[in-house]
C-alpha cells in the first residue's frame, strides 16, 4: 500500500481500477500519436486520463495505485516507472482530493501581485485550513502551485483546468461562492481583459502608419 | 584510440570511454557514489569531478566521453573545492549516525568524507528524515542515510531484471524505495546491500554484528549452487558472520546468489559434531575409535559387491577420490553420485558440464534452455543469460513451465518432450533461428534428466546441439546445468556405477553415504549404513554410524562447478566438536578397514587426484570446442510427452545447509507459503 509521503499515513486505494469505455477511446488515439514501441511515451496522458476517469465516477480527480498499475500494464512498462512518473509531477494527485481543486500559483510574478490575498480568501470562503488540505465538507482541495505560466495576468489561482486571473481578494471570494453554488464562471481575467493585453485596451500600435 | 593527458600522465583509451575510465587507466582514484562499472551510468551524485582544460567548470567525469588530446586534471583547487562542496550537500541530510551504522567501516560515504568533508557543519536548519522501507527479510533499509545514488534502482532493472525499485516524488521530497511495499522479488537481492556506498540498505541477518575489521577474511568458494561463485567467508571467533561474493569476471562477474550468500547460519544448526554409534535399534554418542571399530566389524568378511558408495550433492572432490580409493582397495564396484537418478552419461566430459562457460554466454548468438528454470537453479548464470539478452540479437528458445519468470524475454516452444522431440528432428521453427545463428548454444537442466526418459532427453538435447552448429571445433554450445557445486567432481572421478551395476541394490548389504541424502526406503532392509555428512536428516536417522563431516566452509577442499571449473575452498573456521575434514575421515577409516589409503597430507590426496583425473592438476576453466560429435547413449525418439517441470521448487531451501537455515526458512515462508506478507510492512 502506498503511503502519503507528508504525513506517512497510508493512502486508502479502492478495490479495483479499470478503464472505462470513454478512457478506452481516448487512449486508442493518444497511444496511436507514437511509433511502435515507444508507448511509454503516452504515461503522461494516460495519467490525466486515469485522473479524470476518477474524477467522473468519484468526483475526486486523484490517481489510486491500481489506476497506475492499469497505465503500466496497458503501457508494457513496469508499475514502479509509472509510479515514478506520477509522483513526480504534482498535477497528479496520488491521494484523494475534494470535488473542486484549488491551485494557487505562488510563484514570484503571483506573489508580487497579490498571491497571498488569493490564499486568504481561499482560506476564508472555502473553510480550507492550508495549504495540501481539504475542507471538512469535501467541496475544496487547496494546493499551492509552481508558476502556471499566466504571469502577466497574475495573480492566477487555477480551478480543476480552468485558470482565472487578475484576482484580488474580493473577486476571489466572489468566484469561489458561486463555485459553492455549483456554477462555473468564465474562465479568464476577471477584469474583463482581452487575453493578456493591457488593462483597459491596447497602449502600442494604435495608430498604424497610412491608416 | 584517443590519448589522454591525466595529470601530466599520457594515457591512450577507446575512443567513447568515460574521463573517469581515463583517469583510472593512468592510477588516478577518482571518488565516485553513483557510478558503478556494471551497471548504466547516471551521473548524479556529482563526486567524480575533475578538471578539464579549456573547460570553464568542473565535470562529472562518470558520464564525460573522453576527446583526443584532452588534459585532465584530477586533483587542483578547482576540484578539491568542487568535491567539497559536493561532500558538503551529500552530509547536509545524512544522519552521521556512523557509529550505530552497520556500513562503518566500509562505507564509501565515510572514506571519502575523510578527503574531502569538513571538519563541521555549516547547515543549521532541520534535517529531512525517511520513513525506512520494507524490502524483505534479507535487506535492512534506514532510507535516512540514502543519498540516493540510485545505484539499487540501476541494479534491479538491469542486472537483476525485477523492476520494482525506483525513486519517487521529487526534490526534498524524493524517496527509493517500491512505493507498494513489498518484498523484491529476486534472487540477487543481497548484491543490493554490496552495492549501496552508505548505509541505506544493510544486511538483516548481519544487522549489530560485527565490525568488518574485527573479522578474518577467508577466500572460498560457494557450493550452494552449481555456479562455483568465488566467496569470501568473514568468520570471528570461529563463527562465520557473512559471507560476501568476491569479483571473478569468468564466474560471477561480481554478483552472489541469496541462498549461498544467507544459508551459512544453517552451519550452526542441526550439526552432527560427534559420531554416533546405533545400539540396539537406537543412535548413542560414541568416539571415533567406537565408530571405526563398529564399521571394521561389520564390514569385515563382507565380498565386495555386497558394499556400496554414494557421494551426494555437497561432497568435495578430496573425499571422494578417498572414498573411491577405499571402495576400490574393498572391492566394491557399487559407486553412485546421481542421488537424484539424473541420467547422466559420465563417460565423456562434455555430456556433463556447461561446456560454454559462463562468460561464453555472451559469445553466442542464439540460446535453447531446456528444462530448466535457470533463474532459481543458478540465480547467477541467469543475471549473465540477461546482460547478453539485453544486449539484443539473442533469440531464446525456452522448454518447460508456460508463463515462467526468468527475467528476460524468450519464446515459449513448449511444455514438453514433442517440442524437444520436434527440435531434435529440426522440424521446429526455432531450429531456423538456430541454424541461422553462428554461436549457438543451448542450457539443459539436470532436473530434466531426473525423468524416467532422462537418458533420452539427454541424447536428443546432444542431437539437437550437433545438428544445429552448437558443436564446433572452436565451440562447445551443449550445456548441462547442475544445480550445486559438489556434483560435478564425482563425475569427473568416475563415481557411478561401473559394469551397469546399481549402487543401492537388494544385494548390498554396507552402504557408505558420503553427504548423500538418499531416501532411506530406498536402502535395503537389512543393510549396515555408515552416513558421514554435516547435517543430519532423514538419511544420517537411518544410519547405523554417523562420521560427523565438515561443511565447504570448514575444510580445505576442491570444488568443481557446473562448467567444469576446478576451485579451491579454504578453511574459515574450524569443523565444530568433534567433526573432521571428510578425507581424513575416510583415510582414518582405511587403517581401521585394514586397507590403509597411501595419503597423510592435503598434498597427497591432490597429487591423487590429479593422478585419478588430470583436470584436478589446474584450477580454472579452459574454452574448449568439440570435434568428436558422438553422442551419449539413449534413444532420441524415447522421449515422452510429459512436461518438464522446475526441479527447484523451493529456492529458499535446496539443500542441509540451507534446510537448517532460520533466515532461509523465514524467507520461504514469505515468498513461498505467504505472499500477502511480501505486502506487509515490518
Amino acid at each position: 500500500m502506498a503511503t502519503d509521503v507528508s504525513t506517512g499515513n497510508e493512502i486508502p486505494q479502492p478495490e479495483s481500477f479499470s478503464f472505462d469505455e470513454e478512457s478506452n477511446q481516448a487512449i486508442e488515439k493518444i497511444v496511436a500519436r507514437y511509433p511502435a514501441g515507444k508507448q511509454a511515451s503516452a504515461v503522461i496522458p494516460l495519467l490525466y486520463i486515469v485522473q479524470r476517469q476518477m474524477k467522473r465516477q468519484t468526483g475526486s480527480a486523484w490517481v489510486p495505485t491500481k489506476g497506475m498499475d492499469a497505465v503500466a500494464e496497458r503501457l508494457g512498462m513496469a508499475p514502479i516507472r509509472v509510479y515514478e512518473v506520477a509522483t513526480f509531477y504534482f498535477m497528479f494527485n496520488t491521494r484523494p482530493i475534494g470535488k473542486i481543486h484549488l491551485q494557487v500559483c505562488g510563484t514570484t510574478p503571483c506573489w508580487l501581485r497579490g498571491s497571498e490575498e488569493v490564499f486568504k480568501a481561499c482560506k476564508d470562503a472555502a473553510h480550507v485550513p492550508g495549504y495540501g488540505q481539504t475542507s471538512a465538507d469535501g467541496l475544496f482541495t487547496l494546493t499551492e502551485v509552481e508558476c502556471l505560466g499566466g504571469c502577466v495576468n497574475a495573480p492566477i489561482l487555477q480551478v480543476d483546468d480552468d485558470y482565472y486571473e487578475d484576482l484580488d481578494y474580493e473577486s476571489t471570494v466572489r468566484l469561489i461562492e458561486a463555485l459553492k453554488r455549483g456554477e462555473r464562471p468564465a474562465p479568464g481575467s476577471v477584469i474583463g481583459r482581452q487575453t493578456s493585453a493591457p488593462v483597459g485596451g491596447p497602449l502600442t500600435l494604435i495608430d498604424v502608419p497610412g491608416e | 584510440m584517443a590519448k589522454v593527458t591525466v595529470d601530466g600522465i599520457e594515457v591512450e583509451v577507446p575512443n567513447g570511454v568515460s574521463v573517469l575510465q581515463a583517469c583510472e587507466a593512468a592510477g588516478k582514484e577518482i571518488p565516485r557514489f553513483c557510478y558503478h562499472e556494471r551497471l548504466s551510468v547516471a551521473g548524479n551524485c556529482r563526486m567524480c569531478l575533475v578538471e578539464v582544460e579549456k573547460a570553464p567548470k568542473p565535470i562529472a567525469s562518470c558520464a564525460y566521453p573522453v576527446a583526443d588530446g584532452m588534459k585532465v586534471f584530477t586533483d587542483s583547487e578547482m576540484v578539491r573545492k568542487g568535491r567539497r562542496g559536493v561532500m558538503e550537500f551529500l552530509l547536509i541530510n545524512h544522519p552521521l549516525d556512523c557509529p550505530i551504522c552497520d556500513q562503518g567501516g566500509e562505507c564509501d560515504l565515510q572514506d571519502q568524507a575523510v578527503a574531502y568533508g569538513l571538519d563541521k557543519s555549516r547547515y543549521l536548519e532541520e534535517k529531512r528524515s525517511v520513513k525506512d522501507k520494507y524490502m524483505g527479510p534479507l535487506i535492512k533499509t534506514i532510507m535516512t542515510r540514502c543519498i540516493q545514488c540510485t545505484r539499487c534502482v540501476r541494479f534491479a532493472t538491469e542486472v537483476a531484471g525485477v523492476p520494482e525499485l525506483g525513486a519517487t516524488n521529487r526534490g526534498e521530497g524524493m524517496e527509493i524505495g517500491t512505493y507498494v511495499e513489498k518484498a523484491l522479488t529476486t534472487e540477487l537481492s543481497g548484491n543490493l546491500i554490496d552495492i549501496c556506498p552508505v548505509g541505506a540498505l544493510t544486511s538483516r541477518p548481519y544487522a549489530f554484528v560485527s565490525r568488518p575489521w574485527e573479522l578474518r577474511k577467508t577466500d572460498s568458494v560457494d557450493v550452494l549452487d552449481a555456479t562455483g561463485t568465488n566467496i569470501r567467508v568473514d568468520a570471528r571467533s570461529g563463527e562465520v558472520l557473512r559471507i560476501l561474493p568476491r569479483t571473478n569476471d569468468d564466474v560471477n562477474e561480481e554478483w552472489m546468489a541469496d541462498r549461498g550468500r544467507f544459508a551459512f547460519d544453517g552451519l550452526k544448526r542441526r550439526r552432527l559434531d560427534r559420531p554416533w554409534v546405533k545400539v540396539d535399534g537406537k543412535l548413542k554418542p560414541a568416539t571415533w575409535a567406537e565408530a571405526f571399530g563398529t564399521i571394521a566389524a561389520r564390514l569385515k568378511g563382507l565380498p565386495g559387491d555386497r558394499i556400496g558408495a554414494v557421494a551426494g550433492e555437497l561432497a568435495d572432490a578430496e573425499s571422494v577420490v578417498a572414498l573411491r580409493d577405499l571402495m576400490g582397495a574393498l572391492g566394491s564396484r557399487n559407486l553412485e553420485c546421481r542421488t537424484d537418478g539424473a541420467a547422466i552419461d559420465a563417460s565423456r566430459r562434455e555430456f556433463y558440464t556447461f561446456n560454454t562457460g559462463i562468460a561464453g554466454i555472451e559469445e553466442a548468438d542464439a540460446l535453447l534452455i531446456i528444462g530448466s528454470d535457470v533463474r532459481r537453479e543458478a540465480p547467477v548464470i541467469n543475471a549473465r543469460i540477461r546482460k547478453r539478452a539485453t544486449a539484443g540479437n539473442f533469440p531464446i528458445g525456452f522448454v518447460g513451465p508456460q508463463g515462467l519468470n526468468l527475467t528476460y524475454r524468450h519464446e515459449w516452444l513448449g511444455e514438453g518432450g514433442e517440442a524437444l522431440r520436434a527440435l531434435a528432428a529440426g522440424t521446429h521453427p526455432f531450429n531456423e533461428a538456430l541454424r541461422n545463428a553462428k554461436r549457438p548454444m543451448l542450457i539443459l537442466g539436470r532436473g530434466a534428466l531426473t525423468r524416467p526418459d532422462g537418458a533420452a532427453v539427454l541424447a536428443a538435447a546432444w542431437k539437437v546441439a550437433a545438428e544445429n552448429h552448437m558443436l564446433q571445433p572452436e565451440w562447445n554450445g551443449f550445456n548441462l546445468l547442475h544445480l550445486f557445486g559438489g556434483q560435478v567432481a564425482p563425475l569427473d572421478l568416475g563415481f557411478v556405477p561401473q559394469d551397469g551395476e546399481a549402487a543401492i541394490s537388494p544385494q548390498i548389504q554396507a552402504l557408505w553415504l558420503l553427504n548423500a541424502e538418499v531416501d532411506p526406503a530406498a536402502i535395503p532392509a537389512g543393510a549396515f549404513v555408515i552416513y558421514q555428512g554435516h547435517h543430519g536428516e532423514a538419511a544420517a536417522a537411518r544410519a547405523d554410524v554417523i562420521l560427523p563431516g565438515a561443511a565447504y566452509t570448514e575444510k580445505d577442499a576442491t570444488w568443481v562447478n557446473t562448467e567444469g571449473r576446478v576451485q579451491r575452498g579454504r578453511l574459515a573456521v574450524y569443523p565444530p566438536g568433534e567433526a573432521r575434514e571428510d578425507w581424513k575421515i575416510i583415510r582414518a577409516a582405511s587403517e581401521a578397514l585394514g586397507k590403509r589409503l597411501p595419503y597423510d597430507s592435503l598434498e597427497a590426496v591432490r597429487a591423487r587426484l590429479a593422478e585419478a583425473n588430470p583436470v584436478f592438476a589446474r584450477e580454472g576453466f579452459i574454452a574448449h570446442g568439440i570435434t568428436d560429435l558422438a553422442g551419449p547413449a539413449g534413444d532420441t525418439g524415447a522421449v515422452s510427452d510429459a512436461p518438464f517441470t522446475p526441479v527447484l521448487t523451493n529456492y529458499w531451501q535446496a539443500d542441509p545447509i540451507s534446510r537448517a537455515s532460520a533466515t532461509m526458512a523465514e524467507c520461504a515462508e514469505i515468498y513461498l507459503h505467504h505472499p500477502q506478507k511480501q505486502l506487509a510492512a515490518e
